[in-house]
């Protein structure tokens, strides 16, 4: 049985989703949903204790060995992510049960489980697979299916945004398949550590610098990185209270995960430095996105649009850990990859809540609401502190570490920056503080009130992650810095 | 024993929990009780602790008592108590819970052992002490409350870049002798000197304290900046520059105490005044010298706190602070009255009084090690703390002409407060063993021998004498604005003047520049709000166009990237 683990972790929702169309009533739909996520959470926590005590594990699907058939290959770096994965995804669902009955018309909820259920299966598809054309097939999976969560609820403005995200989708996944098939033209092999074997002999062919350049601009689109992010804040902002907490917890972060897979173990590191400056390219654009996303942010009235034009801003982050290109700029980017998950989905998810209560995501509808639904705005306060980077929160965690890695590798003014850039967060932050406590309240009625235990327990559940691994760090840390010295360790 | 381990600050906040939930008497006496039973365990200590946790890799030391620490952490229990009872009146839960959190940070601050705790601590101070200023919910407080915070935050953010980098350096996270040698320690000094008021960064000081409530006040004089103490004496013992900036704050406050109304911001201006002394001591250096910094912050706490509770009394039963509205009080208030002359005698360096016994030893600190002019300096520092301080406000508020207000004197509590830190004061200058055994450097020192009684008391006698004279000459008392061709003409109307001429063209140059800054920066926020607000241009081009152009443009940038340097 655990031998399979690392199929059974993406088989189960696969097959879960079409079941959720025979099971019908809704209820029952949105509980099995919750297990089978469970599920997909405790098999991954068994692979990552597994990974830690006994190394990568290797699995042939099928019996076929690897160059021939498909592998899937757990190590240190995706059992991480899958566990982070499957964990909010599971938090999550907790609280759809009652969210989504508010946000989606009755006769469309089982759709909605099933489309979560195939994006999971994505999501969880490209951490496990170790086959660059697999990886494609799962990001297509987990795409379709959430531009149809996106789409799914009452909104009509979500039609439009999710329609242009598939455009754009699409034209990332396109030139990642070109990227691949580019690839495997050279090559003939499709399993990522074949390719990162016989890759070298054709280091210098324009084919294999073509598919290079294909794949860095689709991964780059589907991560959202400045310039290429005009898609992600209306998403967010449209698409249900449920789906945004999903997918700003985990698809951006998953795409991270594919660009540093391939950076790392399927071109290796020293072709990306012998051919492109990616160093720096990454610096500017990671910079720049920190701060124009960060001001951008400043200005919304919508504040699902605020925390997504925020995301983008952590996406700088994450992606300058990487411009840094060393061990410990690796470790700080898969830090702030889990920690920046806990955050956002703690933040959608309690915005979702003030959605079931008021009807509303408009920041000036929120104002008197500290004292109409203390516990869900202090959840707010409390995400909002661990974005700024307080300590005690993992905010802090993420910004010490990065800026330890830029000063270790001498950037100090990169470092000044950043540490400005927090300033900028403080403003957005402030400003939904300010709105909640210091403003008499306007629309809100006397009937407001706190929100449903079925919400509060995911969202304080995952609040008190935030504060509890901004603390004991012991696991984050160490399995990132684990992961991190595997990266460098195979490749140089 | 684990209860040796129980860092000091948890009590602190356990009270301010109880503080939140208990109400009435219950409250008053678990509140007192808490904080005493806090200063028993301290000083029921076998010795040295360290405490220490993991934490990202360094080892935090969230409780660590040694000799410096634990003077600081017995003044400030004492400090804690003293500023608990006389607010006990109060029935404000605001107020109760920041101060019990205030003097709890403060209490953690003083036995960090590393500096990320330090940096903890030290943002928790400034946030909680800005809630004792709102509490007095004026407009006026309102706003100098949130200036008071930014400041005390920037300080934060400043302490945090130097130890980040200091960390970055020397790989450890301990908190002890830092030095200015590099960009880190020059960081630290300044966010230590920004909550220590330092020259040109003390306006936080002088604008806040005054706004606070009455009671609120007495907590603020005595944690924030003698924390700050603390860190320097830790962290910079023996810089030379510190003797400098020490000298400098305790003169410049002298010429601004005497023009100002407002008498707690009188007392704001001598605390900067008395703070240089401490500051002066740390950067002679020498264990005399430290010795006497810890000594005067020890002394200083409590009369400082015993003066700004007697002002406050006034404060609280009149309504009114202003030099030119009160006075006459003695015939109402005989107890207070009395109260606060033992404070204003023991700031002023009375024999018998405790300031005596701390100020000398800095005094022939500054003698031995060959500081002459520091020496003369700080002895014209002390006339001017006796001018402005130890007569200036016990003569206003409880002499003076009689303003007609008739009032009775202060709740029990508030005399009972008094009471402990005047007391207090003359018990230590009458037995200066008790402080002396507990200084942290063991020095060997008496200050009861002729040379420094002789001088220290023609010194305030002659001051005295000044006082009296030009009292019955009838220009000393602000509310008679005639013009006499004398000495006090000098710095009571010419040197305003003059200052004022050039205050005014300073500010008139500062303000231009300063208009046009805002300027130019409204136009760029106007910019950015044009191009984010949800109608503005960033949002109004169509996004998907607009994206599928960057693809192209990146698409094509890695390109010719990638392909033109094959070889």
């Amino acid at each position: 049985m655990t031998a399979h683990f690392p199929i059974l972790q993406v088989i189960i929702p696969l097959f879960a989703a079409p079941l959720c169309l025979f099971l019908r009533i809704p209820r029952l739909v949105g509980v099995f949903a919750i297990f089978v996520s469970a599920a997909a959470f405790l098999i991954s926590y068994g692979l990552l204790q597994e990974v830690i005590t006994h190394g990568t594990i290797s699995y042939k699907l099928g019996g076929w060995p690897a160059p021939w058939g498909i592998e899937y290959r757990i190590d240190t770096l995706n059992s991480f992510l899958l566990l982070l994965v499957s964990g909010v995804s599971t938090v999550v669902l907790l609280a759809s049960l009652s969210s989504i009955s508010r946000e989606l018309p009755q006769n469309r909820h089982t759709y909605f489980y099933t489309a979560y259920l195939l994006c999971l299966t994505g999501l969880l598809g490209i951490l496990a697979t170790a086959d660059a054309f697999n990886v494609f097939v799962f990001l297509e999976i987990s795409s379709l299916s959430s531009y149809t969560i996106i789409a799914i609820g009452t909104d009509r403005r979500a039609l439009a945004a999710s329609y242009q995200y598939l455009i754009m989708g699409t034209i990332g996944a396109t030139f990642i398949l070109i990227g691949v098939g580019l690839m495997y033209m050279m090559t003939g092999t499709l399993n990522m550590y074949d390719l990162a074997e016989r890759l070298p002999a054709v280091y210098k062919s324009k084919t294999v610098l073509s598919a290079f350049g294909f794949f860095i601009v689709g991964v780059c689109l589907k991560l959202a990185l400045f310039p290429l992010h005009l898609w992600l804040p209306n998403a967010y902002a449209y698409a249900p209270s449920i789906t945004t907490a999903f997918l700003a917890a985990t698809s951006t972060k998953v795409a991270v995960y594919v660009l540093i897979r391939y950076i790392f173990s399927v071109f290796g590191i020293e072709f990306v430095d012998m051919s492109l400056p990616l160093g720096d390219i990454f610096l500017i654009l990671g910079l720049v996105g920190i701060f124009v996303a960060s001001i951008s942010a400043t200005f919304q009235l919508n504040i699902k649009r605020l925390f997504a034009y925020s995301s983008v801003a952590q996406i700088g982050y994450i992606i300058l850990g990487l411009a840094i290109e060393t061990q410990l700029g690796i470790t700080a980017t898969l830090l702030h990859l889990f920690n920046h998950a806990l955050m956002k989905a703690a933040l959608f998810l309690a915005i979702g809540a003030v959605f079931y209560r008021i009807g509303s995501a408009q920041l000036n509808h929120y104002a008197g609401l500290g004292k109409k639904m203390p516990l869900t705005m202090a959840a707010i306060v409390a995400g909002g502190l661990s974005l700024i980077g307080v300590p005690l929160t993992v905010g802090f965690v993420s910004k010490w570490y990065l800026v330890v890695a830029l000063l270790d590798k001498g950037w100090w003014p990169v470092a000044v920056l950043v540490l400005l850039s927090s300033l900028i967060a403080v403003i957005y932050v402030w400003r939904v503080v300010e709105w909640v406590y210091f403003t008499p309240p306007r629309i809100i009625t006397e009937e407001v009130k706190e929100a449903p235990l079925s919400q509060l327990i995911p969202i304080w559940m995952l609040v008190l992650a935030n504060i509890y691994f901004g603390v004991d760090t012991r696991l984050t840390v160490g399995v990132s810095k684990l992961a991190a010295q595997s990266l460098f360790g195979v490749n140089l | 024993m684990w209860l040796a381990e129980l860092p000091s600050f948890i009590p602190f906040f356990l009270g301010a929990l109880i503080a939140l939930l208990a109400r009435g008497h219950l409250r008053s006496f678990l509140m007192l009780a808490i904080v005493a039973l806090s200063g028993i365990h301290l000083y029921l200590l076998p010795g040295d602790v360290n405490v220490t946790l993991p934490f990202l890799g360094y080892e935090l030391i969230p409780y660590r008592v040694d000799a410096l620490s634990v003077v600081f952490g017995y003044v400030f229990h004492i400090a804690a108590f003293i500023s608990i009872l006389f607010s006990l009146h109060v029935r404000d839960t605001v107020q109760h819970v920041s101060g019990l959190l205030y003097a709890g940070s403060a209490v953690g601050a003083i036995f960090a052992g590393d500096l990320i705790t330090l940096f903890v601590f030290w943002e928790l101070l400034a946030v909680t002490s800005a809630f004792l200023v709102w509490a007095q919910r004026t407009e006026r407080a309102y706003l100098a409350g949130l200036r008071y915070l930014i400041i005390q935050v920037l300080s934060g953010v400043i302490l945090l870049a130097g130890v980040i980098i200091h960390v970055q350096k020397t790989g450890s996270i301990a908190f002890s002798i830092i030095g200015i040698d590099d960009l880190a320690g020059w960081l630290i000094l300044l966010a230590f000197g920004i909550k220590a008021a330092f020259p040109f960064l003390h306006t936080w000081l002088t604008e806040t304290y005054p706004e606070a409530t009455p009671t609120g006040t007495v907590f603020l004089s005595a944690f924030t900046t003698k924390t700050a103490i603390y860190t320097l004496a830790r962290g910079f013992p023996g810089t030379e520059l510190l003797i400098y900036v020490g000298v400098t704050m305790a003169c410049f406050p002298i010429f601004y105490a005497v023009i100002q109304n407002d008498l707690r911001k009188v007392l704001s201006y001598s605390l900067i005044n008395q703070l240089g002394f401490m500051v002066c001591g740390i950067g002679i250096g020498t264990t005399l010298a430290l010795d006497g910094a810890v000594a005067h912050a020890f002394v200083h706490i409590i009369y400082k706190s015993l003066l700004f509770m007697s002002m406050g009394a006034v404060l609280y039963m009149t309504g009114k602070i202003k030099a030119t509205d009160i006075g006459g009080l003695y015939k109402t208030m005989p107890k207070t009255a009395i109260l606060c002359i033992i404070g204003a005698a023991s700031i002023s360096a009375f024999p018998l009084f405790s300031g005596f016994i701390a100020k000398s030893m800095i005094l022939s600190a500054a003698i031995k090690e060959g500081h002459t002019w520091i020496w003369f300096a700080l002895l014209l520092a002390s006339a001017g703390v006796l001018k402005h301080a130890g007569i200036q406000i016990p003569y206003f508020a409880f002499f003076a002409h009689d303003s007609g207000i008739r009032t009775s004197e202060p709740p029990k509590n508030m005399l009972l407060a008094m009471t402990i830190a005047a007391f207090l004061c003359l018990a230590i200058g009458i037995y200066p063993k008790v402080l002396y055994q507990l200084l942290p450097y063991a020095s060997i020192y008496n200050p009861y021998d002729v040379t420094h009684v002789l001088a220290q008391t023609q010194l305030l006698f002659f001051a005295m004498l000044a006082f009296v004279w030009l009292n019955l000459q009838g220009v000393y008392p602000p509310e008679i604005r005639a013009i006499n061709i004398d000495a006090e003409w000098i710095y009571r109307r010419l040197m305003p003047r003059l200052l004022q001429n050039i205050f005014t063209w300073v500010w008139q140059q500062d303000k231009s520049f300063r208009s046009a800054f805002i300027t130019r920066l409204n136009v760029f926020f106007d910019y950015l709000a044009q191009l984010h607000y949800p109608i503005g241009r960033a949002f109004s081009i169509r996004p998907t166009g607009n994206m599928v152009m960057w693809v192209a443009v990146l698409l094509a940038v890695y390109m010719w990237l990638l392909l033109s340097f094959v070889d």
